[in-house]
């Protein structure tokens, strides 16, 4: 299954749907844009207030800069600010992919790619690899992002300090004067309790050097992707009504001591379904008495692996999509 | 067998339309108009206009009916629509001193001039459930309702002025913050917390001023007075240069007269908390009265010992379209970070037996 | 070490709250290594004289200089570097200078890491050593302050303000609050540190007992101005000002 569907609902091997039923020469959707809603649903102020927050937020990375969210058609928490970050840099050529979980098909990531589908009549895809523009929740793909794309990640809670300091006025504080003694206090601690870093994911990040970030809560196993990657990473969180950004070829350093280095941890097998080893796994259950699959949560990435003839353990289970 | 999770799509589509279903209801029953909504549930339309920050009835009202009922729901529905809207410029303030009042009254004096006006209320009613409303088609006699239109009432609040007892908010000629164009930062101007306390839910804002009756950071409140009524709307085209009314709205003000402990070099005066809120919404703009004056308290040197004076604490929790949506995205998957946390929980119970394992033949000697 | 200049100078220091005075150009030194006691009664302003000292809070007129740089002109980066690296401040609540629900460890390590320290051994190897020298068991490392008596919670800031080597220590009413004989132990203990390290402190307190006992030379307060200074011994054998003979002479001998 290459995980794309056409109206008429027969699948295609590329990965890439067209209104007509037809797949196009690069694969990708498109379908006429709602004429009631401006391109993407926000008004040009709007965008250009999102992109010169964008701009300052390239210009110092890691650091959250304040905006004044809209509210969108979904609601706060469910991935706004990842939308209006969207919605400010698509163009009329971008193509499109929107994760959710690591895959293209959970009903939220469903209904915000629909909605750009909708508003801006872009292309939309579930391949990693031709998408311009990707947003995510909570995953970055397995397969490396190039040079000129763009991953938008949703995020949460921006300020990764917020569980030691509630207050905002304090946690501004320590940002400008680099003061991040309580977050190391916090690793040393669980070092101490646990014998490692308790973090799983959400795990901080210091940018550039210089601004501790959340990373949004992407399991830790992801962290190491942010570190010079070759696209830009934008982060949107709507409700807390902040961006930040990390530019390409930025260093991007989970925090960890020198004799407890950072460690991405997964479910220490191999994918059931395509064999993959080095990809971070969903656990399903199976059945009544607990039996366990593991599989790739990054949909695409399992469906490519599948296409091009690997085979995991359990490859045997038969596949079906719920047509 | 395992069958991956698929179709997502339908499940929605599938979904929207069980919604409308629901929506509908009973088909044999009629359907509720969008005007038999405005008229006959106006609280819940003004409520709506409220939190959602836009003045429409009939949005409004379009809005409870989509939403069947949900109120938070509704008001999401209407701000989202208020992105959409372009923005032509801003009205010049509402002079709510020339409302045409409804309904007028004070605590602070047994009598006032223009009167104390009961109009429409709740407050003396008995809570009684009347059964006669259980059927449609019954007569409601005309009200009694004075016919000569009231003049404009001067504020309690300029009476206790004029005497020096209570300080005047004077305008000093700043913009007010816009809370729907620039962020919230701390620590927050009184503009910008008016604003979203203005906004807020309802029942948030009114359990923070509750809290401060309660003795959680009280002030001994008053209401100097509440009045509901309708205000001229006017603004000041670029074009024209003076300005032009577009139209009449009905708000709802309170005004809180506190006391203040003074100091040795200012003599004590009365201090003001200050509730406004679209259509008829009392409860609303009492609590929103309660809170304004408990987060004066910095201004007033007081110690900020409550709840209801934590500045961060309040106004970062009282608009429910946020806390609706975040509170409700627990619903939302996470079974990556979850799986993230059992390999980590695994791995920590792993370490731990083998510690004690290895602790046990140390022990044995 | 000789040297001309003193560490720290407050060089008439005047601070007004509304209509009072709570400090009356206020003029003190404090040389390297030596520790100053500030002795007055409630409402004498000595813990407003600390408070401008190590820069917490700004005086309307006059200027409070460290190893010669004006602190209250500096940026507050540079301030807040001092306080970090060379200063030290130890509240009479300790309480108010610890983290009561990090462990004891982590209360002394937090300096360490968020001057860049980065691991965790060491970190944990200098928690340990400075646990011994404030004489806290070295198997309370891992508890936090709140399940510690309140001698003990002092011993732990203590320990905590010292590790990053200060310059100079400010100290509000340290023994405050605690027991007569927890309170022997803690001014024997810094007596000891200071002493061994080589600390300039300033302590403010209301006992002349504490000033007795640790400091070299001591300042008498009275109403936001200085009544008298000098040598620790000559100030409270031979007090020349009225209000120190009635300090000195109020004073039950033990």
């Amino acid at each position: 299954m290459s995980g794309a569907t056409t109206a008429s609902g027969a699948t295609t091997a590329s990965g890439a749907t067209t209104a007509s039923g037809a797949t196009t020469a690069s694969g990708a959707t498109t379908a006429a844009p709602d004429a009631a809603y401006n391109f993407a649903y926000l008004d040009e102020q709007t965008k250009r207030m999102l992109r010169r927050a964008l701009l300052k937020a390239v210009a110092i990375p890691g650091y959250q800069v304040p905006f004044a969210s809209r509210e969108m058609p979904l609601a706060y928490g469910w991935g706004t600010g990842g939308m209006q970050v969207t919605a400010a840099i698509l163009g009329s050529a971008d193509v499109l992919k929107v994760i959710d979980q690591g895959a293209d098909d959970t009903t939220n990531a469903v209904s915000i790619r629909a909605f750009f589908a909708r508003t801006a009549g872009v292309a939309t895809t579930e391949s990693t690899a031709q998408a311009t523009v990707i947003q995510t929740r909570h995953r970055i793909p397995e397969f490396p992002l190039r040079e000129g794309q763009t991953i938008v990640y949703q995020v949460p809670q921006p300020e990764p300090l917020r569980k030691l300091e509630p207050r905002e006025t304090e946690t501004r504080r320590m940002h400008a004067m680099a003061d991040y003694g309580v977050m190391h206090v916090k690793l040393y601690e669980d070092i101490a309790r646990h014998g490692r870093v308790t973090l799983a994911y959400d795990y901080p990040v210091l940018v550039n050097r210089r601004h501790v970030m959340a990373p949004s809560p992407i399991p830790a196993f992801d962290n190491p992707k942010m570190h010079f990657s070759p696209a830009l990473q934008l982060f949107g969180a709507g409700r807390e009504k902040r961006l930040y950004a990390v530019p390409p070829f930025t260093s991007v350093e989970s925090l960890a001591f020198e004799d407890h280095p950072f460690h991405p941890w997964k479910a220490d097998c191999a994918c059931d379904l395509c064999g993959a080893t080095d990809s971070y796994l969903d656990e399903v259950i199976i059945d009544d008495s607990g039996g366990k699959l593991f599989v790739c949560s990054d949909t695409d990435h399992c469906a490519t692996r599948r296409a091009e003839g690997h085979r995991g353990a359990k490859a045997g289970h038969a596949l079906t999509a719920a047509e | 067998m395992y069958v991956a999770v698929k179709g997502g799509a339908r499940a929605i589509a599938a979904s929207h339309a069980c919604l409308a279903e629901d929506r509908r209801g009973d088909p044999a029953l009629p359907e509720l108009s969008v005007a038999q909504i405005s008229e006959q549930l106006r609280f819940a339309v003004d409520r709506v206009m409220a939190e959602g920050g836009l003045y429409d009835r009939e949005l409004a009202a379009l809005a409870v009916k989509q939403a069947a009922g949900d109120l938070v729901e509704a008001a999401f529905l209407l701000r989202a629509y208020r992105t959409t809207l372009p923005r032509f410029g801003y009205s010049l303030p509402v002079d709510t001193g020339a409302m045409l009042v409804q309904r007028r009254v004070s605590a602070t004096y047994k009598d006032i001039p223009g009167g104390q006006m009961l109009g429409s209320t709740f407050d003396y009613t008995h809570r009684l459930l009347d059964f006669a409303l259980l059927a449609e088609g019954g007569e409601v006699p005309a009200a009694p309702r004075d016919k000569v239109p009231i003049e404009p009432a001067p504020r309690v609040t300029e009476l206790l002025a004029r005497e020096d007892l209570m300080a005047r908010d004077p305008d000093d000629g700043t913009d007010p913050t816009d809370l729907t164009r620039t962020p919230l930062t701390y620590p927050a101007d009184r503009s910008a917390r008016l604003q979203n306390l203005a906004r807020g839910d309802e029942g948030f804002v009114l359990a923070m001023g509750y809290s401060t009756q309660r003795g959680y950071g009280g002030t001994h409140p008053f209401v100097g007075e509440v009045r509901f009524g309708s205000v001229t709307v006017e603004l000041c085209p670029e074009e024209l240069g003076f300005p032009i009314e577009i139209g009449d709205i009905l708000l709802t003000e309170c005004q809180m007269v506190n006391q203040f402990g003074g100091s040795r070099t200012e003599p004590p005066q009365f201090t003001r908390g200050y509730g406004l809120a679209f259509g008829h919404s009392e409860r609303k703009a009492m609590g929103m009265a309660l809170c304004d004056r408990a987060l004066r308290a910095r201004e007033f040197g007081e110690d900020i010992t409550a709840p209801a004076q934590d500045e961060e604490f309040v106004l970062s929790h009282t608009d429910n379209v946020e806390s609706s949506g975040f509170v409700q995205h627990l619903k939302l998957p996470h079974y990556v970070d979850f799986q993230s946390e059992l390999e980590l929980i695994r791995a920590l119970r792993r370490e731990a037996e083998a510690r004690s394992a290895a602790a046990l033949p140390e022990a044995a000697e | 070490m000789l040297t001309d200049a003193p560490l720290l100078e407050a060089k008439t220091v005047s601070l007004r709250f509304g209509r009072i005075a709570a400090l009356d150009e206020v003029s003190i030194q404090v040389w390297p290594g030596e520790v100053l006691a500030v002795v007055g009664e409630s409402g004498s302003g000595k813990t407003t004289l600390l408070r401008v000292l190590h820069g917490d809070l700004s005086p309307d007129a006059g200027q409070v200089l460290y190893a010669g740089r004006d602190i209250h002109a500096m940026a507050a980066p540079d301030r807040k570097w001092l306080a970090r690296n060379e200063w030290g401040f130890v509240h009479q609540n300790p309480r108010d200078g610890l983290r009561m629900a990090v462990s004891a460890g982590g209360n002394i390590g937090e300096r360490l890491m968020a001057a860049g320290a980065r691991h965790w051994g060491n970190i944990r190897a200098a928690a340990i050593e400075w646990l011994a020298r404030v004489e806290i068991p070295e198997d309370r490392i891992d508890d936090p302050p709140r399940k510690f008596s309140g001698g003990m919670q002092q011993r732990l800031q203590i320990a905590r303000v010292l590790v990053m080597g200060p310059r100079i220590v400010f100290m509000d009413e340290p023994t405050g609050g605690l027991d007569v004989s927890v309170q022997a132990r803690l001014l024997d203990l810094i007596r000891r540190l200071t002493h061994e390290l080589g600390l300039a402190s300033v302590i403010v307190t209301h006992d002349l007992a504490v000033a007795r006992l640790l400091a070299d030379r001591t300042v008498v307060m009275q109403q936001g101005r200085v009544v008298e200074q000098g040598l620790t011994d000559q100030v409270l054998d031979d007090p020349h000002h009225a209000y120190t003979q009635l300090l000195v002479s109020s004073v039950l001998q033990a």
